[in-house]
This record gives structure tokens, C-alpha cells and sequence, in this order.
């Protein structure tokens, strides 16, 4: 059933129904609201484990699984769950599991050029709201289809820690870098109309992923997916195939129908994880290479808005790169909740009691634009944080999230008195319309910042200074 | 499987669990650990998502594994829509009342955008290009040194966003007649119109100020002098004097952008307003447009659920859809200089404009307004793409690939 259209109770009859509080929960409807919400496992119910329970068990279980399976791929702390979606649109609940990004090396690659990857993968991170963002994986290409060759990069390769992607369709290659990395659960590329079953036989033995591809044919995909399920191959990840320019429609048809066949149509051999192959940008090679970059990251970008779990890339452009990170990370924030910090009073730089005493919002967004502000400018001060249930100031100010009640209260509760002497806070200029009233409510005097956070050292050094003479 | 040998399986020993993750069938019955000392491992975390208790008791059967590839259908699957989005159609030709080379037809789809599994996209989406009627319009380095030569002269931008950049239609932004700017006269601004209708022969869009006031006075001056041009006026808000300004639209054979701030009710709101003044494929809807990484998401999200709406019988909702993806100058990553790892912004900021708008014409926009050459190409091709009927005649090699 999809995800959207599950309701507590349906779920609240199927639990023992003692109200024992093992779970954490003080009912077992407060237990089937989280479950229903995704916020909870059924194992966190620990009568429900109990032989009794049993074909209970099993219907919820049923009920709560993700239509797309959840994969994992890596061990350790860099491991990554590929897929485990409920829904196709993320409105209609939200996505779990990030696209992982996944970056290409070849075993011919000189050793300079390797370190140089990792490196590269190693040292991307890009601070955005109190969240780093990152890459996640290597996927290592065997272009000699030497075993040696493949096993010795791989080798050096999974020294790194990031979960692997294994790529060649010569199983015999494949196994050869099995044989150093199997431990490591790296997924294994690819089971094609030609060699699945070996591949399926490697995956059983070495108990790795595999990802089934049939570029372009969807019928093929399909029946290959089902019959390596029948083999006994549960960890499959789909490779319905990727191509910009004139591949570009029949790309975006392809990832579109499998995800509404898997989730919407409940097809049991398509529910699995979608991989993209970005990377293929790079087939067709410019002069200028900006220009693959370029398509690359719009390709990577497409993918990442339809439905893709996972794609590799090669491009390491930080100029590229960034764009297709932050949208990742934009689609799947759970539409639910917006990203909002912890309300309250925060310190920067060295603040005395004649620091200034600055308001903002909770958003995660505006609080860290803030926050950053502060820090480029080396401010010593306070911020207030307001809950305005994670809203930005002119939003919150026009939906009525931050009124001056809720300031007023905010400046009492968080006993600013304790911090500084002056009784004196600044707002944004943007929430200036409710300036009066925090005045009237708190006792405090108001001043109105500028527009802009940026514009707050130019700012303190008129007004603050003018007003402590 | 785990067997009965097993018993002693200590439930601490990991590889117990990953048994337990991969295996999802367990027999249970004979084991004698406790399911209190079970349940401390079963953390979603160690078993992913993986069926994690395993009590089925009884044997499974060992099924054969298959020796060839068996043989199954796909189904295209099938999605109920059933209502179409409104065709507007902006500009005119001679023939047509208005002086355009040709009109362009926008909206008009029975499917989510480039679902053409389902159907294909009947009217390709086009892009405007931002022209200001302001010298000091602030825009950022990357685009400026684009347009440094004509920025004095809104016509001469229009003419070489058309030639030159291939814009299919020009937005005149008429900042200049902002109180707080330089408050210029309505007919001052519709000189400026009349200047660019007749450097281009393509639809042209009216942007106004954002004073509800002003922007009525000005739009009521151009509207009256352009009779039947099918300009597209930009914009209509909730808090405009809406029967006054749906009734020149109408009268003077216009189109119009009911603009509203990123809430699905608020835009059927002003539509549902609007109808009783304004024939319906007059009206192009806009629900605001933030930047990649300042509320994209949102804005995706709530144009995502217009267009579903829309399609399935919402008909307060099934109008095309604007979007201003110039917005994506707003996110600081897009113009800031960020040091060489994220280096250099000439390519980073268009790449922010291309990216931010093409997510939203994956979510149904049908009417950009956009300013960068290279994301208005960029974008240009993509949607090329998208709707073309070509089909890969290849497969990449990408494994072998030498890069
Ligand atoms: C994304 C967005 C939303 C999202 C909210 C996202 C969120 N979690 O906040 C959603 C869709 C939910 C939303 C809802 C609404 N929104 Co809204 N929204 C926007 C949008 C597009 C971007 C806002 C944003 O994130 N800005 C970025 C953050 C960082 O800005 P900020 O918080 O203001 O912080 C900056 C400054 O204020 C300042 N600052 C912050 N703190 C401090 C502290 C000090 C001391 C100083 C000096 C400065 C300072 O510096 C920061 C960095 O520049 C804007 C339009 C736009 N492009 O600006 C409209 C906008 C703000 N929204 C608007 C409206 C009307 C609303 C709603 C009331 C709509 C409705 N009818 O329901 C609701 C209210 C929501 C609620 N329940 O309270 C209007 C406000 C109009 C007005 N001035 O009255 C805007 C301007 C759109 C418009 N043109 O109509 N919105
Ligand atoms: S542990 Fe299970 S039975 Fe006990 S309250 Fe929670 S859900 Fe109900």
C-alpha cells in the first residue's frame, strides 16, 4: 500500500495493544503514529517479538516496508543505504535516503591520478546550514579487463573507506576484486542478458549487492530482475540506462515508469533502487571540458529530481559539483518539518554585558546565514533564537510564526537580563513591522537591523556605538 | 539459513545478525537465546531495513534456480489525469490583431511534464528573457558583462537577447517606474514597451514594480495602447485591486500572471477571483520561485502539486506556470566568490540558474523568466531533448570509458 495512505489505526490493530510503554511510547497508538510516520521500527516493540505475534509481525511488516527496497552498500561509518523509498513524489510524504554520489576511477589510472580521486572525494565538503554536505562513494572501472590490474587498484582503493562500486561486466574481474573487498560490501556492476548468472553466483557467495542493468529495455531489465530474485539474489539495484542529449527523454521515461511501477503498481521485481549513470556525459568528449562538466551535472541534476538513489559520476568540478549537492539535499528534506535549529540564546566571539543582543528566526537557513554573518564579521555578541517553528523572518512574520507576543516571550523566558545590562535588542529589518509592540510587551528597547544580515557590522559600528555613548 | 546447530549463536557476533539482515527467514524455533537479548541487536541501523525478525516457523523450500532468463512483460503504467492544462496563448500576429512574427502557445498538457510515456508535451516551454528598463539595475558580474553594451537601452537588450541569445520572448522589467526608484510616468513606460515591440518581432511580457498601485496605473496606460498585442502582463497579486485589473486585461485582449506566494490555496484564491472578470486561457499562474538552496524545495514542491492538481480535475489550478528562475541570483553560491575549490563563479552562478530552473521544468513550469546566455541555452537545449522523438541508437560504453 503506498505509503501515503496508511493510517495509524490500521496499524495500532495490529500491535499487542498493552499499552506496556516498552517501546518508549506511552500507548500503543502513540507507537503506530511514529510507525506509521516512519519514525520508528516494528522491532522497537519488543512484545511484538514474541512467538504469539507472530503473523501480526509479519503484516506489519508487509504494511511498513518500503516499496523500493532499502540496499546497503559499504560497512562501517561510511556505509550507505540506496533506496528505501515510499513514494513518488515527495509532497505526498517525503524521501529517506539521498541519492548517493558515487565517483568513477579507472584500474589504468596512473597512482598519482588515483590518490589525486580519493583525495578529491576525501576533502569535498561544503558547510550549508549546520550540514556537510559530501560525496559518498567510488565506483572503480575496469578499463584494461585485467584482473590484476582491477584487484590491485581496488586494493588501494578501498583503503580509503568509502563503500565501493565494483564495475565490469567480466565476472571473472569482478571476482578478482571480490577476493579483497568482499568484506567491505561493495556493490558489484553489473548483471547483464549475458553474464547474470555468474554475477548472481558471485553475489551469493561473496553475499554483495548487485545491480542488474538492460540499458533501454525495459523488458529485459524486468525479466532479468525477476529471475535472478529467483535465483535467490535479494540486493538488486536497477540500471535502466542513462544517456544525455537525444538518450535524454527515454532516460527520464524510464526512471519515472520504474519508480510508478514499483511504488504505485507494487511490482515485486521492480521495487529496487534506481542507479543513474551520469558519467556518461563524458562519452561524447569537448575540447573545452567544461562543457561536460557542465552536462554532466545537469544530467546528474535530472536524475537526482527523478527518482535516481544513486548515481557516478566523474567530474570533480567544485564549480559542478555544487549545484547537484545542494539539490540533493533540497529535495530530500522531509516536506514535513522544515530544517529549524534549537531555539535560545547563542554566544559569539567574546560578549560582555555590553555586547549587543541581536533576534533571528529558528529556520536552519536564515539562523546559520546569521550566524555566518557574525562569524565573517568577528562580532562579539549574542543571538536570540526564536522558535518560529523553523520559518524565516519575512515569512514568519507575514504567517504570524514570530509576533511580538512570541519575541516578548522569547527575550523573558531566555532571560536576556542575565546576559546583557542594556535592555537593548536588535531585530531584523525585515521584522520591523512588530518593532513597537516588542517594545510595548517586553519593556525592552527595539532596534531595527538592516535588511540584509550582511549589512550588520556596517550597522553595529553607526548604531551601536551612537547608542552606548 | 540459520540452523538448529546454530543455537548458541551468540546474538552479540555480527556476523548473527548479517545473517539475519540477508537471510529475512529464520528458524527460530529451536533457538534457545531469549528475545529480550535479540531485541538489544535489532537496531534499525545494523539491519538497514531488511526484514529483521524472523519467527517463521517450518521449512522453507529449497526452489530450483532458474537456467535462463525468464521471460517477462512490462507494462507502461498507466496514470489517471483527467483534465488538461488551460492553452494560453501569448502575442499576436498581424492577422491576429497584434504585430508579432509569430504567437506561442503555452500550457495545454494531459500529463506531468515530460511524462510522454503517457503523452507527449503538446506546447514546449519557453523562456523569456529579463530586460530592465534601469541602468542600475544591480546583476550580478556574471551576467553584466553580458549585456554591458545595451544595458542604457532596453530595446537594443531586447534585440540582442533575441538575436544573439535566442530568446523566445523578452520580459520588460519596468523598474523605473517604482516610487521608490525613479517613479517615472506611465508613459514614460510605455514608451520603453513600444521601443521593444518594435526592435522584436517576438511575444513580449511586462514586468511591473511590485507596487499594487502603480503597477494597475501603468499596466492600464500599455494595455489600452498595445489593444490585442497579447502582451503578458506580470503581475497580478491578491493584494492589487484584482477586478480592475482582470477588466483591462480582458478588454484589451491581454494575458496576465496571477503571481502568489509558494501556497497552492492562495494561487486558487486569486485564480477563483480573476474568473469573473478574465477568460481562463488568459491566465498564466506563478507561485514564486526561490533559489537552489534558499527554498527550492518549496518551490518545486508546491508547483509539483499544482500541476497534479491541475491534471486531476482541480480546475482552479490547471494553468501554466511561470516561474521567475532569475531568482536563483538570490542564493549567495551563485554570484559569492567562494575560493578556488568552487571556482569560477562565471560558471557556477549560470550553472545555479540552469539548475534551479530546470528542476522546475521537471515539476511543470511552462514560462521562464531567466537572464544568463549560457542558462538560457542550456536550458534551451535540455528541453530540446526532452521533447524530441529521437531515441538513443547506442548504449554508452561508460565502463571502459578512457577519461
Ligand atoms: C521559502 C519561503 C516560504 C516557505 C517557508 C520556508 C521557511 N521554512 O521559512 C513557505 C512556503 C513555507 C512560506 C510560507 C509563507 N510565506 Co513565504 N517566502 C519564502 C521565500 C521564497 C524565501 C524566504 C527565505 O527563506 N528567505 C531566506 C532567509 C535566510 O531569509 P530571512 O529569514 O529573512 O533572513 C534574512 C534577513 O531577514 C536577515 N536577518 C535574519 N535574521 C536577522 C537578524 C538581524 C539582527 C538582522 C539585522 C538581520 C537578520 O538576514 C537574513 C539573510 O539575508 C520568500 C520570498 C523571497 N524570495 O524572499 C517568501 C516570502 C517571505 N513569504 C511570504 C509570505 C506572505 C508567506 C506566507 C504568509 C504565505 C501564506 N499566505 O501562507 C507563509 C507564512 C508561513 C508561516 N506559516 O508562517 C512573503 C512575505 C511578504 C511580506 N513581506 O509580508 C514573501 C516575501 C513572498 C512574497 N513576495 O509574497 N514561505
Ligand atoms: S511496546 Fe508495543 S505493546 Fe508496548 S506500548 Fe509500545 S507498542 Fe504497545
Amino acid at each position: 500500500m503506498p505509503a501515503k495512505e496508511l493510517s495509524p489505526i490500521e496499524v495500532y490493530k495490529l500491535l499487542p495493544g498493552t499499552n506496556c510503554k516498552e517501546c518508549g511510547e506511552t500507548n500503543c497508538m502513540a507507537f503506530a503514529a511514529k510507525l506509521v510516520n516512519r519514525e520508528t521500527t516494528i522491532q522497537n516493540c519488543p512484545p511484538l517479538l514474541n512467538e504469539k505475534y507472530k503473523s501480526a509481525f509479519d503484516k506489519l511488516w508487509a504494511l511498513l516496508k518500503p516499496p523500493v527496497r532499502a540496499v546497503e552498500v559499504g560497512v562501517g561509518e561510511k556505509k550507505k543505504i540506496i533506496g528505501g523509498e515510499y513514494v513518488v513524489h515527495r509532497h505526498d510524504f517525503t524521501y529517506f535516503n539521498p541519492t548517493a554520489i558515487a565517483v568513477d576511477v579507472s584500474d589504468e589510472m596512473s597512482d598519482e591520478e588515483l590518490t589525486a580521486r580519493i583525495n578529491a572525494v576525501k576533502d569535498f565538503e561544503y558547510e550549508y546550514i549546520g550540514m556537510k554536505l559530501r560525496l559518498d562513494m567510488i565506483a572503480v572501472r575496469s578499463t584494461s579487463n585485467d584482473p590484476a590490474k582491477f584487484e590491485a587498484t581496488v586494493r588501494k582503493v578501498s583503503e580509503s573507506g568509502f563503500p565501493l562500486i565494483l564495475c565490469t561486466l567480466n565476472p571473472a574481474v569482478i571476482e578478482q576484486g571480490l577476493t579483497i573487498v568482499s568484506k567491505e560490501k561493495p556493490l558489484i556492476y553489473a548483471a547483464t542478458k549475458d553474464n547474470w548468472r555468474e554475477m548472481a553466483e558471485l553475489a551469493l557467495m561473496y553475499k554483495v549487492p548487485l545491480v542488474v542493468s538492460a540499458p533501454f529495455d525495459l523488458k529485459m531489465l524486468k525479466s532479468l530482475a525477476r529471475t535472478l530474485v529467483e535465483y535467490g539474489v535479494e540486493d538488486l539495484i536497477l540500471d535502466p540506462g542513462t544517456m544525455f542529449g537525444e538518450g535524454l527523454a527515454d532516460t527520464l521515461n524510464n526512471f519515472t515508469m520504474l519508480r510508478i511501477s514499483a511504488i504505485e503498481k507494487e511490482d515485486e521485481f521492480l521495487g529496487f533502487p534506481l542507479l543513474g549513470l551520469p558519467i556518461t556525459a563524458w562519452q561524447e568528449k569537448y575540447e573545452d571540458q567544461v562543457i561536460n562538466e557542465w552536462n554532466e551535472a545537469m544530467l546528474a541534476c535530472a536524475l537526482i529530481t527523478r527518482y535516481a538513489d544513486l548515481i557516478i559520476i566523474h567530474g570533480l568540478e567544485g564549480w559542478a559539483l555544487l549545484p547537484l549537492v545542494f539539490l540533493r539535499q533540497n529535495l530530500y528534506t522531509d516536506p514535513r518539518k522544515p530544517v529549524s535549529v534549537e531555539p535560545g540564546v547563542r554566544k559569539f566571539g567574546n560578549p560582555t554585558v555590553a555586547s549587543p543582543m541581536l533576534l533571528t528566526t529558528n529556520f536552519a537557513l536564515t539562523y546559520y546565514t546569521v550566524a555566518a554573518d557574525i562569524e565573517s564579521a568577528k562580532l562579539d555578541c549574542y543571538l536570540l533564537v526564536v522558535d518560529t517553528e523553523g520559518i524565516s523572518v519575512e515569512s514568519a512574520i507575514a504567517g504570524r510564526k514570530m509576533t511580538a507576543d512570541t519575541a516578548a516571550e522569547a527575550i523573558k523566558n531566555f532571560k536576556l537580563d542575565d546576559y546583557v545590562n542594556h535592555k537593548t535588542i536588535i531585530i531584523p529589518g525585515r521584522a520591523a513591522r512588530i518593532s513597537g509592540e516588542i517594545e510595548e510587551l517586553s519593556g525592552w528597547k527595539v532596534l531595527v537591523g538592516p535588511l540584509d544580515s550582511s549589512g550588520l557590522p556596517k550597522f553595529l559600528e553607526s548604531s551601536w556605538k551612537t547608542k552606548s555613548s | 539459513m540459520i540452523m538448529a546447530e546454530k543455537k548458541k549463536a551468540n546474538p552479540f557476533d555480527l556476523s548473527f545478525l548479517e545473517a539475519l539482515a540477508r537471510f529475512q527467514e529464520i528458524e527460530f524455533q529451536d533457538v534457545e537465546i531469549s528475545f529480550e537479548e535479540l531485541e538489544l541487536n535489532f537496531s534499525p541501523r545494523l539491519l538497514g531495513l531488511a526484514k529483521p525478525v524472523p519467527m517463521i516457523a517450518g521449512k522453507t523450500e529449497v526452489k530450483p534456480k532458474p537456467t535462463k532468463i525468464l521471460e517477462t512483460e512490462y507494462q507502461i503504467p498507466s496514470e489517471d489525469y483527467t483534465s488538461q492544462i488551460v492553452e494560453v496563448k501569448l502575442g499576436a500576429t498581424k492577422t491576429e490583431g497584434g504585430t508579432r512574427s509569430k504567437a506561442i502557445t503555452i500550457g495545454g498538457e494531459r500529463a506531468p511534464a515530460f511524462f510522454s510515456f503517457l503523452e507527449k508535451m503538446p506546447n514546449k516551454p519557453v523562456i523569456a528573457i529579463d530586460v530592465f528598463d534601469y541602468p542600475e539595475v544591480r546583476l550580478p558580474k556574471a551576467v553584466k558583462m553580458h549585456v554591458n553594451e545595451v544595458i542604457h537601452d532596453p530595446a537594443e537588450w531586447a534585440r540582442l537577447s533575441v538575436e544573439k541569445f535566442e530568446a523566445d520572448m523578452i520580459n520588460v522589467h519596468l523598474l523605473s517606474i517604482d516610487p521608490l526608484i525613479n517613479n517615472a510616468p506611465p508613459k514614460e513606460a510605455l514608451k520603453t514597451v513600444e521601443n521593444v515591440l518594435q526592435a522584436v518581432d517576438v511575444p513580449i511580457a511586462i514586468g511591473g514594480c511590485g507596487d499594487p498601485k502603480k503597477d494597475l496605473e501603468v499596466f492600464t496606460e500599455i494595455a489600452a495602447a498595445t489593444e490585442g498585442e497579447r502582451l503578458l502582463f506580470g503581475s497580478v497579486t491578491l493584494d492589487m485591486d484584482i477586478e480592475a485589473t482582470a477588466k483591462i486585461i480582458q478588454k484589451y485582449d491581454h494575458t496576465v500572471i496571477a503571481f502568489t506566494s509558494m501556497d497552492v490555496n492562495k494561487a486558487r484564491e486569486l485564480n477563483r477571483k480573476l474568473y469573473e472578470h478574465l477568460d481562463k486561457d488568459r491566465i498564466v499562474m506563478d507561485t514564486t520561485t526561490a533559489a537552489l538552496g534558499y527554498g527550492l524545495d518549496y518551490a518545486f514542491t508546491v508547483m509539483e502539486r499544482a500541476r497534479l492538481a491541475g491534471l486531476k480535475g482541480d480546475l482552479e489550478l490547471n494553468h501554466p506556470i511561470s516561474s521567475g528562475s532569475t531568482n536563483a541570483w538570490a542564493a549567495r553560491e551563485a554570484w559569492l566568490q567562494l575560493g578556488p575549490k568552487w571556482s569560477p563563479r562565471e560558471l557556477r552562478g549560470p550553472l545555479w540558474e540552469t539548475i534551479t530552473a530546470q528542476t522546475l521544468l521537471l515539476a511543470g513550469v511552462d514560462y521562464f523568466m531567466m537572464m544568463h546566455p549560457a542558462s538560457v541555452k542550456a536550458l534551451h537545449d535540455m528541453i530540446e531533448s526532452l521533447v524530441s522523438d529521437s531515441h538513443p541508437t547506442q548504449t554508452a560504453d561508460w565502463i571502459t570509458l578512457k577519461v
